[in-house]
């Protein structure tokens, strides 16, 4: 049984998802959903657990040996990957019934929840997976499951945001599938490891170059790195919330987890960052990405918007950690993966508990809520806080691992600029922070209620882990610091 | 006409096809003003795509790769008499010495001279393929949306309606309460009164 746990990360929920849509009655579905996603919570942290134990792990799928079949690859990376996704998308379910029930009409209700769990499929595939194109059917998978929640959203401009977000992450997509086709035609094999060790490297021909260029383009374009971000706004302000925080905390996460093992997994950093300037590229990138962006959620009276911003500004931080691409860098990176997956899940979260009771996700709307709604106000501050990177929180220790690296390769100016940068995400989480408590509350406000503890006990297990993993950070720092090592380790 | 370029140039013409398609749907999604004409633009594209992946598995001079039933007898008849059938596990990087050792091995059997197209990348076109239709069929289901809330499918018109109701980044106040009373209206458990099957 246990040498199968891989693949039944992928097919429950995926199985379980045409299953809501039988069941066909909300609660049935809601059930069925919650049990899954804590299942596959489970596996991933068994995996974790097994990974730690025995090593890399590897599952042939339907008993055909790499490379004609498709092999399933459990290592220290992906099962950290896996174990947060995951989790957040369990700690999420538990928290969605009052918010979905506000936010979305029942008739729709057992599809939401079967879109959900194919969403979760989608993600946890591009991690488990070792062969290539696999990669591009999860990645799709994942990414028409949240158009179409997306799409869900109260508003008409929901639709607007999804097509928006459809088109561009389709182009991405696409950009994916033809780097895939040109690397097959390099090297005759689609699995990862099969495909690294025979590609020609430096001063090889030039289909390999189009073919990393279009792999990291439509990648980028996945993440949200600067320039490529212009759907990600829309799409999480327009979104029902609890669809908002499962995508804002994993889907552009597992992205940079796919670029992760596209640049040092296949394409070695010698080819990216020495042959290639990619390394200079992403720092820049990653820096004008971390300004501008906190710059405009400065200005922004959506706070779902403001956060989303803040979203691009923090995939700037991940970037930064890979293009260093020492093992301090890499940590970095790969840690703020998991600390920024709580703490903007966390924030999302916040703002849904806001949504529910406020009716709400304008700053103007919140004025005073301080007074009435104590509690979700006090988990804006805490995660507002983790979010700044104030020590003994989560966002501490990745702003203090990248720091250290960045001076650790010498790059001061990098170092200045991340600090700089914070100054930013204090202005931003302040000015939430001075409405919830120091303005006049309207009629509204007045008249609101806490929100109710099915939404805030998850919400408040989420920001206590931000806190955990500022102190305790066995789970979290060094299971990245493994990762990264053997990331590194791995290429020559 | 005897340039080498020219004919080589001439000899790809299933990349120049490629190309040109690709970069077509490319422009079209990106200058389109239109919704319907920006998925038609992304179906050309992808449709590129497809078609680079089917053409580098093609050939030269070789058939599909259907294996002719007669001959697949004599070859299973041969290779159980010499018992070549074993398949054990293959070791990663050893996949085309492998093959050419298979086939040297049975050079002897019949049809063993048939050259087969690779059908690999032509699978998963058929994946790809898939995956397409769903992205089609999802965009349309909105584009069926927005044209339901805005009454056109013409980008521009569509932000002007937006700027003319406020900041695109105001949300629509009725709009919530809408929703409120909607969520309260529905409260007996699955009236499925609308079976829209957008989402």
């Amino acid at each position: 049984m246990t040498e199968h746990l891989p693949i039944l990360l992928i097919v429950l929920p995926l199985v379980a998802a045409p299953l809501c849509v039988i069941l066909h009655q909300r609660t049935a579905a809601y059930t069925l959903a919650l049990l899954v996603s804590w299942i596959t919570f489970g596996i991933s942290i068994a995996l974790v657990a097994q990974v730690n134990q025995t090593g890399v792990i590897r599952y042939n799928l339907g008993g055909w040996a790499p490379p004609y079949g498709i092999e399933y690859l459990v290592d220290s990376l992906s099962s950290f990957v896996m174990m947060f996704v995951s989790g957040i998308g369990a700690i999420v379910l538990v928290y969605a019934p009052k918010s979905v029930d506000d936010e979305i009409a029942r008739s729709k209700h057992y599809l939401f929840y079967a879109t959900y769990l194919l969403c979760l499929t989608g993600l946890m595939g591009m991690c488990v997976t070792g062969d290539l194109f696999n990669v591009f059917v999860f990645l799709e998978i994942s990414s028409l499951s949240s158009y179409a929640l997306i799409s869900l959203g109260q508003t008409r401009r929901a639709p607007l945001a999804a097509f928006q977000y459809l088109i561009i992450g389709s182009i991405g997509a696409t950009f994916i599938l033809i780097g895939i086709g040109l690397l097959y035609q390099m090297t005759g094999t689609l699995n990862m490891a099969d495909i690294a060790a025979r590609v020609p490297q430096e001063n090889g021909p030039r289909t390999v170059l189009v073919a990393f260029s279009f792999l990291v383009i439509g990648l980028c374009v996945k993440m949200a790195v600067f320039p490529l971000h212009t759907w990600l706004p829309n799409a999480y302000t327009y979104a029902p919330s609890v669809v908002t925080c499962f995508i804002a905390a994993t889907a552009t996460k597992v992205s940079v987890y796919a670029f992760i093992r596209v640049i040092f997994g296949i394409i070695t950093p010698g080819f990216a960052f020495d042959y290639l300037p990619l390394d200079t590229e992403l720092t820049i990138l990653a820096l004008v990405g971390i300004f501008v962006a906190s710059t405009a959620a400065i200005y922004q009276a959506n706070v779902k918007r403001l956060l989303a911003y803040s979203s691009v500004a923090q995939i700037g931080y991940m970037i930064l950690g890979i293009s260093m691409s020492t093992p301090g860098g890499l940590t970095a990176g790969i840690v703020h993966m998991f600390n920024h997956a709580l703490i903007k899940g966390g924030l999302f979260m916040i703002v849904g508990c806001f949504a529910l009771r406020l009716g709400s996700v304008k700053l103007d709307d919140w004025k005073g809520a301080g007074k009435t709604m104590p509690w979700t106000s006090l988990g804006w501050a805490i995660g507002g806080l983790a979010l700044i990177g104030v020590p003994v929180t989560a966002g501490f220790i990745s702003k203090w691992l990248l720091l250290t690296a960045a001076m650790e390769k010498g790059m001061w100016p990098v170092a200045v600029l991340m600090l700089l940068s914070s100054l930013l995400a204090v202005v931003y989480v302040w000015r939430v922070v001075e409405t919830l408590y120091f303005s006049e509350p309207t009629a509204k406000v007045l008249k609101a209620k806490e929100a109710p503890l099915g939404m805030l006990i998850p919400t408040y297990v989420v920001l206590a882990g931000t806190f955990v993993f500022g102190v305790w950070t066995t789970y979290s720092a060094d299971l990245a610091a493994t990762a990264a090592a053997g990331l590194l380790g791995a290429t020559p | 006409m005897n340039s080498p370029a020219l004919e080589q140039a001439a000899g790809l013409y299933n990349y120049w096809i490629v190309i040109v398609l690709m970069m077509t749907g490319f422009y079209i999604v990106l200058a389109r003003r239109n919704l319907i004409k920006a998925v038609i633009g992304l179906n050309i594209f992808q449709t590129s795509v497809f078609l680079l992946y089917v053409t580098m598995g093609k050939v030269r001079g070789g058939t599909a790769p259907i294996i002719p039933p007669e001959v697949a007898e004599a070859q299973a008849k041969a290779m159980h008499e010499t018992g070549h059938g074993e398949h054990g596990t293959h070791a990663l990087g050893t996949v085309s010495e492998e093959i050419v050792g298979a086939h040297a091995a049975h050079a002897d059997l019949p049809g063993a001279d048939i050259i087969y197209s690779n059908p690999l990348p032509s699978v998963l076109m058929l994946t790809a393929i898939v995956v397409g239709i769903a992205t089609t069929a999802l965009a349309l289901a909105l584009v069926v949306r927005i044209r339901e809330d805005y009454g056109t499918i013409e980008e521009d018109r569509i932000l002007e309606i937006d700027r003319a109701d406020g900041l695109p980044d105001d949300d629509d106040e009725d709009q919530w309460i809408d929703a409120d009373t909607h969520s309260l209206a529905g409260s007996s458990p699955d009236t499925p009164t609308d079976s829209e099957s957008v989402n």
